[in-house]
């Protein structure tokens, strides 16, 4: 699998807020072996608190996706961008714009104004959108190569609350990477997404917020690693009755 | 000159904003700037003024999702 030319193995995008402390954080990142970590900008401190944060996140290895959750114009979401850029090194940008403070929909109109603004100044835009077909085929003419549809509002847990949208998603994008963003609650909704064809999956607070976020993130790995089997296993069709999977021929007749 | 700072009101000698920044005690490495919501990029920090009421917000790396 690739984003942007750049292979990637592992098909768990992680979050790295809300975690109880630091250590636990790392702990999750080992355990499900994500090789994709979110972060983001906030204000500094006289006492320079981001300057560890990140300093801890090298170490793990992880490469990092910046985002730029809370912006709500395509311009604040252009200049934190920048910001990140500068900041962490890399042109990866997780691009949300949000529309709705208690939804957390994205704009979806900002959000093509900015993907198309920042592919244009040499990002690779990560954008997080909804399930519209139409609205992904103008991130793709903005320059777009990654797709990220919502399966439930951020922080929700509620799992994939339109699973045929995103089936339709990926039979309408058979080429372009596909990851579910948000709403993942547990291994069951993560591995639903993997087997409806989805390349990858991000969350966070489903591990964060576990009692065990090391096992959880662990759980997490291996669903998506299942669902991700399943799916390129050609699964077989639902039947309406019951077909018996014991052979009838030789069948004693005993009564 | 008062300038706000992350929000803040605070009262600065320095007219440069590299200047401002180590007058204000942002001395990490990791953090960056913008200056009326414009980014302004850590080359440009030497030759880029300030001016009364200029709302900088100083950033770095926080946890995210």
């Amino acid at each position: 699998m690739q984003f942007y030319g750049t292979d990637i193995a592992s098909r768990l995008l992680l979050g790295t807020a809300q975690y109880p402390s630091p250590a636990i954080l790392a702990e999750a990142i080992h355990a499900c072996g994500t090789q994709i970590v979110t972060v983001s900008l906030r204000r500094e401190t006289a006492q320079g608190s981001g300057a560890g944060f990140w300093d801890m996140l090298r170490d793990t290895g992880a490469r990092v996706l910046p985002n730029t959750a809370g912006c709500h114009s395509a311009q604040e979401a252009i200049t934190t961008a920048h910001m990140a850029r500068e900041i962490f090194g890399t042109n990866w940008i997780k691009l949300e714009v949000i529309g709705h403070s208690d939804t957390l929909q994205p704009d979806v109109f900002a959000l093509v104004d900015a993907a198309r603004e920042l592919t244009n100044e040499g990002f690779a835009v990560f954008p997080y959108t909804t399930d519209d077909l139409v609205v992904g085929e103008r991130l793709l003419d903005a320059g777009c190569e990654v797709l990220m549809p919502w399966g439930a509002p951020i922080g929700s847990g509620q799992g994939l609350r339109t699973p045929d949208a995103l089936r339709a998603m990926r039979a309408h994008f058979p080429d372009t990477p596909l990851i579910v963003d948000a709403g993942i609650g547990r291994p069951s909704d993560a591995a639903q997404a993997m087997e409806l064809g989805m390349d990858a999956v991000l969350l966070n607070t489903a591990v964060a917020r576990a009692g065990d976020p090391a096992a959880m993130a662990r759980g997490m790995a291996l669903a998506i690693e299942a669902g991700r089997l399943g799916h390129t296993a050609d699964p077989m069709e639902r039947r309406d009755m019951a077909v018996p999977s014991t052979p009838i021929l030789g069948l004693a007749e005993l009564g | 000159m008062n300038i706000l700072v992350n929000a803040e009101p605070r009262d600065i000698t320095s007219v440069t904003l590299a200047e401002a920044l180590t007058e204000l005690g942002f001395h990490s490495p990791a953090i960056a700037t913008a200056i009326n919501g414009q980014f302004v990029a850590r080359d440009a920090r030497p030759t880029t003024p300030l001016a009364e009421g200029d709302r900088l917000e100083v950033l770095a790396p926080m946890q995210g999702g």
